[in-house]
């Protein structure tokens, strides 16, 4: 290669904790040493380890060149804005912290980098969905960089056996970004005498995806409705419900009013999922009358359609013996051991968690019972040794399963639990005030709202709490203002779990219903 | 044992005359140290000079040959104070640590140390943790230079100037018999670059032999009426023997360049960057040849005013590129200029920013601004980031920040899971926090801790709120921290002044944040160190009455402790010592053994955790009381719900802790912990065969009634 350097090349990995960026960092210095070029690396030690973000920055020269011009280079310790001619990037959101650095810019800068997230724990911990959209970042990466290589480097570790840095070698190795050629690449590997079968099959995927141009980039989590297609019916009672829906229902609304009924059939029996679709109906009716008096906003099953998905994750509330059903189903079981990651014949052990609190033994007791139970002081105190601590139940010794089993098999007395009275009065209330709110914006934000009630212990209540709290703020605004209001405090209910996010839209809300 | 080993690379720390050395700024630290007949080295681990310290351990072979002793100092006031060697005798010596922090630490000894001076030579290897990557509060070590009268050396970032430096210190040092300060700038640590080497020298006096043959002198000791004479030999004798061996061998340095009317003085440390902004910027090309000449400024103090003068005399203006602040280097500067009545001008701050980290970016503007103003006719060429700057201000809010955290299975975690779970029953109290990992905890999820004081000063920090009240004050220390100073400054304090605060000492084995070194308190055994001294014994060694030692992970038995202590009635302070072994050390040390055991076919049982897919709600209360890398989040798989579900990936090393956060927090039933059999015996197989029978015909009964109704 006879190119004339009149400046050093710069490559800057932008690496998290673990990902080995010191790995890639020494691989990188090793193939230029051992071809001619002079390499200095630089990093930061200890920031990645503790899963922060952090820059390896590496610059090379070349020996011959120095040697004819008699002149050594000055190398920087930190890549320089707009100076960088390779990066690479082994997570996507470090993408975007390397073009924010200025690290990517035209005509000059190579960019590799790994489709997969990691998320930080702000996308986390958020209590709904906290996920930040990587689409933007896709476009002007596209639009900054001289070339742009991206696919998902993880995932070719992992098929491959070996680690990402190997993958993103290949990567490096296929751009043609640094002037040494394929053996070059892999012989440094080899003489790492690490793992040496493993990296070269890392490298060779790497060398692979990066040499297709962009490959199609996994857009970003669909915020949107989920497309979904009609689900397949197991056995007759299903095609039965099937048959209805195809009938009934508009086309538009079949295919989530299908898994609905399907997930309510599975969760009861038929006449329960048959009760979901005529609840549903209603609902259509209602919407479709709203639409002939032209109140419709530009989704006309908006509301039909929210109420399909939340109807049947109200009707199919997860009490102890629907978790013991999902617990022992053998579809669990084998996801389980396909997430173990267990050869077929090897023995795994599974221990469950469960903290089953007085509140749930309540809700699976007969109603009369459970609702004397929970009023009842002595009764709580009386239950407190054998419930104030979590259990752990073994799902693959016999014991256990046949437990949970016994307890799944409670459900055919459900419909006499105290939960499911309380759990019929909530659902019956909330489609009552879907359909009084006589205008679809509203029916909507209230159809939304109910997403909160869910889960167990804390959550349910807190939830439950929120929302009743929503209802009774809203109640006799006009509709307009209640739609706008109730979908605020939704926001408002899911903002921190403390609940002051809340308190202040509540107390807001409250003083403006008043002056107003 | 530290979390990085250097065992191979300190093999090349042997190599002599006329070979080449190739390594990074630290190992580069040490061949110089050993080049230079060094007796004895100490120091306390810190970014970014903790690895030098590593080094320093696994070379231990190399060192003893050369009879060098090296000590992991209790603290940096230790491992200055072990600078009196240098003092009697012509010992030479080195002591590092992270400054300015530890430099505060170790000032005391650094104080006496420079007001007698020394024989030896002493150089005090500072890593400077200023700017990116950084974790303390900005300050300039400068000052310390300063105001002791120490001298200081801030070479440029390039292995082979790092040693050059470092050999000029020791003969600075004893030409001046002042105590040098070495910088190592973050990024200088971990430069890789080569030199070539020369012979390693044993020290022409041994530490026995100077131990055996005592020497005293009087006039070195700091007590009236030597310290008076002291201050005058700083500014009459050694501060010019230090100028005419600054001057003599050229430790700063001029480039030339075209221009009469412009030049450029930059602090050694930044010289690099310089180089390559001015590049950019066409006024210098990346091999260092400048139209501006430039002063490079390898000792930043003291300053040699003919050099300063001379570089000056006869240009217009003259840019300083001094980086921090106050700016010591302009008001020392423009002094001397006054004093020779020469008109140049000195731009400094003002035209640079007045604090933060000189970039790039920001010398580039710098630049820009001050040669435009001098050079009416020139231009700046075009920024190539000017033409997508609207394009990347767009991504703003889609670049999520990625703080630091407590790695995977850390046993500190559950630590404030429970301190969570207890303010959530009693209501916040006041936390003093401290310096180490567990300072994390004032990031997401936990979001916990009012302040922290400085190194081991966690108890210290909540002292004052000595006072009866119903909430006792929290404090936090680390097992680093209680060895540096805690067990004087904080529990000892406590039990003198009678407060009744609570203390959690996070015992983890190691000096975990620095990067794993071993501790008094660690549980391995350590060649040439006494380690194993419990925590607990030294708390009621030293009069506290109520100590418990708990296992982190332990949620339940830690919250019920932490009611516990802050309900006793007793006076006198509660330690509570939370226990568990640093999980990136114990990772280190049992995965490779496990990944044997497994490939022997010995019968391993390895743990990993699981949520349920169905049961999991989306809420992330889990991760709201954990943080854990390992628990994650994914694409909600099903069909009517939209909120992502926790998911634990493949990183998760079984520590227990979702589990038990499950249980005690009351949250939903979705986590499980799958134990893997690796081998399997023949018990093993035989009963999960009989189990997987009989379960397997349990579900086939469900499934076919299941069936029916579907």
């Amino acid at each position: 290669m006879e190119h004339k350097f009149e400046r050093p090349l710069t490559v800057a990995i932008m690496a998290l904790g673990g990902q080995g960026g010191g790995v890639l960092t020494k691989w990188l210095v090793d193939i230029a040493q051992s071809n001619g070029y002079l390499a200095q690396s630089t990093y930061v030690a200890g920031v990645a380890q503790r899963t922060g973000a952090t820059v390896y920055c590496v610059e090379l020269f070349p020996e011959k060149q120095m040697r004819e011009s008699g002149r050594e280079p000055v190398f920087t310790t930190y890549p320089v804005p707009g100076d960088v001619d390779l990066v690479v990037a082994g997570e996507f959101a470090e993408t975007g912290r390397a073009i924010q650095k200025g690290f990517v810019t035209p005509n000059i800068t190579t960019l590799i980098a790994s489709t997969h997230r990691v998320y930080t724990i702000t996308e986390k911990s958020a209590m709904g969905d906290g996920i930040i959209d990587q689409a933007p970042v896709v476009e002007v990466a596209s639009k900054v960089a001289r070339k742009f290589i991206a696919f998902d480097m993880e995932e070719c570790a992992e098929q491959t056996g070996s680690i990402i840095s190997s993958v993103m070698l290949g990567a490096i190795a296929a751009s043609g970004a640094l002037p040494f050629a394929r053996e070059a690449f892999e012989n440094t590997i080899r003489a790492g005498a690490k793992a040496v079968a493993a990296n070269l099959a890392g490298f060779q995927a790497g060398f692979e995806q990066g040499s297709q141009t962009v490959a199609a980039l996994g857009a970003a989590p669909a915020r949107t409705r989920k497309v979904l297609s009609m689900p397949e019916a197991e056995g007759p009672n299903g095609k039965a419900l099937l048959e209805r829906i195809r009938r009934e229902l508009p086309p538009s609304l079949q295919a989530i009013a299908a898994h609905g009924a399907l997930r309510a059939l599975d969760y009861q029996d038929v006449a329960y999922a048959g009760l979901y679709l005529d609840r549903l109906h209603q609902v259509i009716r209602y919407e479709q009358s709203l639409a002939a008096k032209k109140q419709a906003s530009t989704e006309p099953d908006a509301v039909s359609h929210e109420v399909a998905r939340e109807l049947a994750l109200q009707m199919c509330y997860e009490d102890t013996i629907r978790v013991a059903e999902i617990k022992t189903s053998g579809q669990r079981m084998r996801g389980v051991r396909s997430h173990l990651n267990v050869t077929q014949q090897q023995p795994a052990h599974v221990v469950e968690y469960f903290h089953p609190r007085f509140e749930e033994l309540c809700d699976t007791l007969p109603r009369s019972l459970g609702k004397r139970m929970l009023q009842s002081n002595s009764a709580r105190r009386w239950m407190q040794p054998f419930l104030g601590k979590g259990r752990n139940i073994t799902t693959t010794n016999v014991i256990g399963y046949a437990q949970l089993t016994l307890l799944a098999k409670l459900k055919r007395w459900r419909r006499g639990t105290y939960r499911f009275t309380t759990q019929t009065r909530l659902i019956e209330d909330w489609l009552a005030h879907v359909q009084a709110a006589a205008d679809t914006d509203y029916s909507l934000a209230i159809a939304q709202c109910i997403g909160m009630v869910k889960g167990y212990g804390d959550t349910y209540e807190r939830g439950l709490h929120r929302y009743q709290q929503i209802l009774s703020a809203v109640e006799e605004l006009p509709p307009q203002r209640a739609a706008a209001l109730t979908r605020q405090l939704n926001q408002a209910a899911q903002a921190d779990e403390e609940g002051k996010v809340f308190a202040e839209a509540l107390n807001k809300a409250r003083l403006e219903n008043h002056a107003g | 044992m530290a979390e990085r080993s250097f065992k191979k690379e300190v093999e090349q720390l042997r190599i002599g005359e006329g070979e080449v050395f190739n390594g990074e700024g630290i190992l580069a630290v040490t061949k110089a140290l050993l080049q230079s007949g060094v007796a004895y080295v100490g120091g306390y681990q810190g970014a970014p000079i903790s690895h030098l310290m590593d080094v320093l351990t696994d070379a231990r072979d190399v060192l003893d040959e050369l009879g060098v002793h090296f000590e992991t100092s209790a603290s940096e006031a230790a491992a200055a104070a072990m600078g009196a060697a240098s003092v009697n005798y012509p010992l030479r010596g080195a002591v590092t640590w992270k400054s300015t922090v530890g430099t505060n630490v170790a000032s005391d000894a650094l104080a006496n140390l420079s007001s007698g001076g020394v024989k030896g030579g002493l150089v005090v290897i500072v890593g400077e943790d200023y700017g990116e990557g950084s974790s303390i509060m900005q300050e300039r070590t400068h000052a310390f230079a300063m105001k002791s009268q120490m001298w200081m050396i801030d070479p440029p970032p390039h292995v082979a100037s790092i040693v050059e430096a470092v050999e000029h210190a020791f003969e600075l040092s004893e030409a001046s018999n002042t105590p040098v300060f070495l910088q190592l700038r973050i990024r200088s640590c971990h430069v890789s670059g080569s030199f070539i080497a020369s012979d390693n020298r044993k020290p022409p006096l041994s530490l026995r032999e100077a131990a055996e043959n005592p020497n005293r002198d009087t006039s070195r000791i700091v007590l009236p009426p030597a310290s008076f004479l002291h201050e005058q030999e700083k500014v009459n004798q050694r501060w010019p023997a230090a100028v005419e061996y600054i001057q003599k061998h050229g430790l700063n340095k001029v480039f030339s360049g075209e221009s009469q009317e412009l030049g450029i003085i930059v602090q050694g440390g930044l010289y690099n960057t310089l180089i390559r902004t001015m590049e950019r910027l066409g006024l210098a090309d990346a091999f260092g040849k400048t139209r501006l000449p430039i002063y490079q400024l390898n000792v930043p103090y003291p300053l040699i005013d003919e050099e300063i003068e001379s570089f000056c005399a006869g240009k217009q203006a003259v840019l300083l590129v001094e980086e921090g602040q106050p700016n010591y280097l302009e008001q020392n500067i423009n002094s001397i200029l006054r004093q020779h009545d020469t008109t140049t001008k000195l731009i400094g701050k003002g035209t640079f920013p007045k604090a933060g980290e000189y970039t790039s970016e920001v010398m580039r503007k710098g630049l820009i601004s001050f040669v435009s103003r001098f050079e009416p006719g020139w231009q700046a060429p075009q920024d190539p980031l000017h033409s997508i700057s609207a394009l990347v201000a767009g991504i703003a809010d889609h670049v999520p920040p990625r703080p630091p955290g407590l790695c995977i299975g850390c046993p500190e975690r559950p630590v404030f899971t429970a301190l969570k779970l207890m303010q959530k029953e009693l209501g916040d109290f006041h936390i003093s926090a401290d310096i180490g990992c567990h300072l994390f905890s004032i990031l997401p999820p936990f979001n916990m801790g009012n302040t922290t004081m400085g190194y081991g000063l966690g108890t210290a920090g909540a002292s004052a709120f000595n006072t009866p009240s119903s909430k006792p004050p929290i404090s936090i220390m680390g097992d680093g921290g209680f060895w540096h100073n805690g067990l004087t400054s904080g529990i000892g304090n406590a039990v003198f002044n009678k407060n009744d605060g609570l203390t959690i000492v996070i015992d983890n084995n190691y000096a975990a944040a620095t990067g794993g070194q071993d501790l008094l308190s660690g549980k391995n055994e350590v060649r040439n160190r006494s380690t194993q001294h419990p925590i607990e014994k030294a708390v009621r060694g030293i009069g506290v009455d109520w100590a418990r030692t708990v296992k982190t992970y332990d949620i339940g038995k830690m919250r019920s402790t932490l009611k516990e202590a802050l309900s006793n009635k007793e006076k006198g302070p509660k330690v509570l010592v939370a226990q568990s072994e640093c999980m990136l050390n114990r990772e280190r040390r049992e995965k490779p053994l496990v990944r044997k055991d497994i490939a022997a076919g010995k019968r391993v049982i390895q743990e990993r955790f699981g949520v349920d897919e169905q049961t999991c709600t989306g809420d992330h209360a889990c991760i709201r009381l954990s943080g854990c890398p390992s628990l994650t989040i994914k694409p909600n798989p099903d069909p009517l719900k939209s909120k992502p579900i926790a998911f634990v990936d493949n990183s998760c090393v079984g520590c227990g802790n979702c589990g038990e956060v499950a249980h005690e927090a009351v949250l939903c039933p979705s986590f499980y912990k799958g134990q893997i059999v690796f081998n399997p015996s023949g018990w093993d197989r035989m009963l999960w065969s009989v189990r997987s029978r009989v379960i397997g015909w349990l579900q086939a009964g469900t499934e076919r009634r299941r069936l029916k109704m579907a």
